[in-house]
């Protein structure tokens, strides 16, 4: 297929590992903020292939995994209430809240759908005049322009019993939130290519200036994530920190005005709770006062349980990157793909999914 | 594959005149799926998109798209010259 066979070239990729063996002199450790690229990284094996202390960092850039265990709660909540079709992406509906996920609630005869898009969503409400249909709004600044589209088309045609339940976050507020932790240990960041497909990067620019960091815009593809490593590392061995696009062919430097223009009609920047990393000021978004009334939150006042997450669970200091998924005692026990205690083992793109399906086993124990 | 976060290139084959949201439909390696192209109101028939949940976010730029390979493959093989042809398949 034509933009996605190239980039997997098996010949290509060994000349850019050569090319990083090449131009590293010492170790350095990189984030790669997007669930996607840790996802291809782990699948293929990348990570393990590069030089000896070309260290991958992964991030939290898996919306499923951030989305606060208070919203999952609502979602709950809202799900099972008998006047609500409930809509969601696939991977939502196996998330761990306090008590129950979105398949436990379909599973004891909640009105629970899985749409590929928001679109289906209005369009579910619009065939369901005497349902309410909310539809869970997450993701990063990629999933944005399709939700405010959402809301945007909903409002157009005048349909009343459509709402969503918004969990947006944005990914620079966590670069900065990351790079300000003491036990920050990253040097250089793979920005998410499809979020700066959305966004472009002159975000990323005073980040790069201010922490003296690399950025570079990276796509998704095996040889893509090389590439963006090297990239990284050239900048890192010269003693650079700017902002760098790998992902020439679908990211410019001012993104996607037109979807920009949408988002910032729909939503306004508002503080967000990270679930395992906490409140990040200016890290989310949240419905503007001309479209408060397809908040779904508003529309369904939660009943307030306190949420509680499982104590086993480390994806906090996953999430943080500072701790990997086999460091955790419950890894492939107690919490595997099918089980999970926590976020990150739910979504493909959690760092914990993402090992467990590549059959990534904890250290063996040393024998005495 | 998560719904969430991959954004795929895919073919425009068809735009389906919707009355009020430009659609259009895609291909995907075969896959074809009504996708909104609200946001690259300059692509056509025949252009790539980059879709995430059922919108093009994207216009793929076909010169970048072969740029970027030229550069890769221009990347001497060091583990051919070291090892033989036989790894360099």
């Amino acid at each position: 297929m034509k933009y996605l066979d190239e980039y997997r070239d098996p010949v290509l990729a060994r000349r850019l590992l050569s090319e990083l063996r090449a131009t590293a002199t010492r170790p350095w450790a990189i984030m790669e903020v997007c669930g996607g690229q840790t996802h291809t990284l782990v699948r293929q094996g990348i990570d393990e292939l590069l030089p000896a202390g070309i260290r991958m960092i992964h991030g939290p850039g898996c919306p499923v995994c951030v989305t606060p265990l208070a919203t999952i709660d609502a979602a709950v909540a809202i799900a099972a209430r008998p006047d609500v079709i409930f809509t969601s992406y696939g991977d939502m509906l196996r998330v761990p809240g306090t008590a129950g996920d979105l398949l436990g609630v379909k599973a004891r005869g909640g009105d629970v759908r899985v749409v590929y898009t928001p679109l289906d969503a209005v369009r579910i409400a619009r065939e369901h005049p005497d349902r309410q249909v909310v539809f869970f709004a997450v993701g990063f600044e990629t999933t944005a322009p399709a939700n405010a589209m959402a809301v945007l088309h909903a409002a157009a045609t005048g349909l009343r019993n459509f709402s969503v339940l918004v969990s947006h976050v944005l990914v620079p507020p966590a670069i900065t939130a990351i790079l300000d932790a003491p036990d920050n240990q990253v040097q250089a960041f793979l920005a998410a290519g499809h979020v700066c497909a959305v966004m472009g990067w002159t975000e990323y620019e005073p980040i790069a200036r201010c922490y003296g960091v690399p950025v570079v815009v990276t796509g998704f593809e095996p040889l893509d994530l090389l590439e963006g490593i090297v990239m990284a590392v050239r900048q890192l061995e010269a003693g650079r920190a700017a902002v760098e696009n790998q992902y020439a062919r679908a990211v410019r430097r001012d993104g996607n005005t037109a979807a920009q223009q949408a988002v910032r009609r729909v939503f306004r920047v508002s503080e967000r709770t990270w679930r395992g990393i906490g409140p990040i000021p200016a890290s989310g978004l949240a419905l503007t006062a001309e479209f408060a009334a397809f908040d779904a939150e508003a529309r369904f006042p939660a009943g307030g349980t306190p949420a509680v997450e499982h104590p086993d669970c480390i994806a906090g200091r996953i999430l943080r990157g500072i701790a990997v998924p086999t460091d955790c005692p419950a890894y492939g026990t107690r919490c595997t793909p099918l089980s999970p205690l926590g976020a990150p083992m739910v979504s493909t793109e959690g760092t914990c999914a993402a090992f467990h399906h590549a059959g990534r086993r904890k250290p063996p124990v040393e024998a005495r | 594959m998560s719904a969430v976060c991959l954004g795929v290139p895919g073919r425009i084959v068809a735009l389906t005149g919707a009355p009020d949201l430009r659609m259009g439909t895609v291909d995907f390696d075969g896959v074809r799926r009504p996708v909104c192209l609200a946001y690259t109101p300059e692509a056509e028939v025949g252009d790539y998109v980059i879709v995430h949940v059922g919108f093009a976010i994207s216009q793929v730029d076909e010169v970048e798209a072969a740029r970027t390979l030229e550069v890769l493959r221009a990347i001497p093989d060091a583990l051919a010259g070291e090892l033989g042809p036989e790894f360099a398949q």
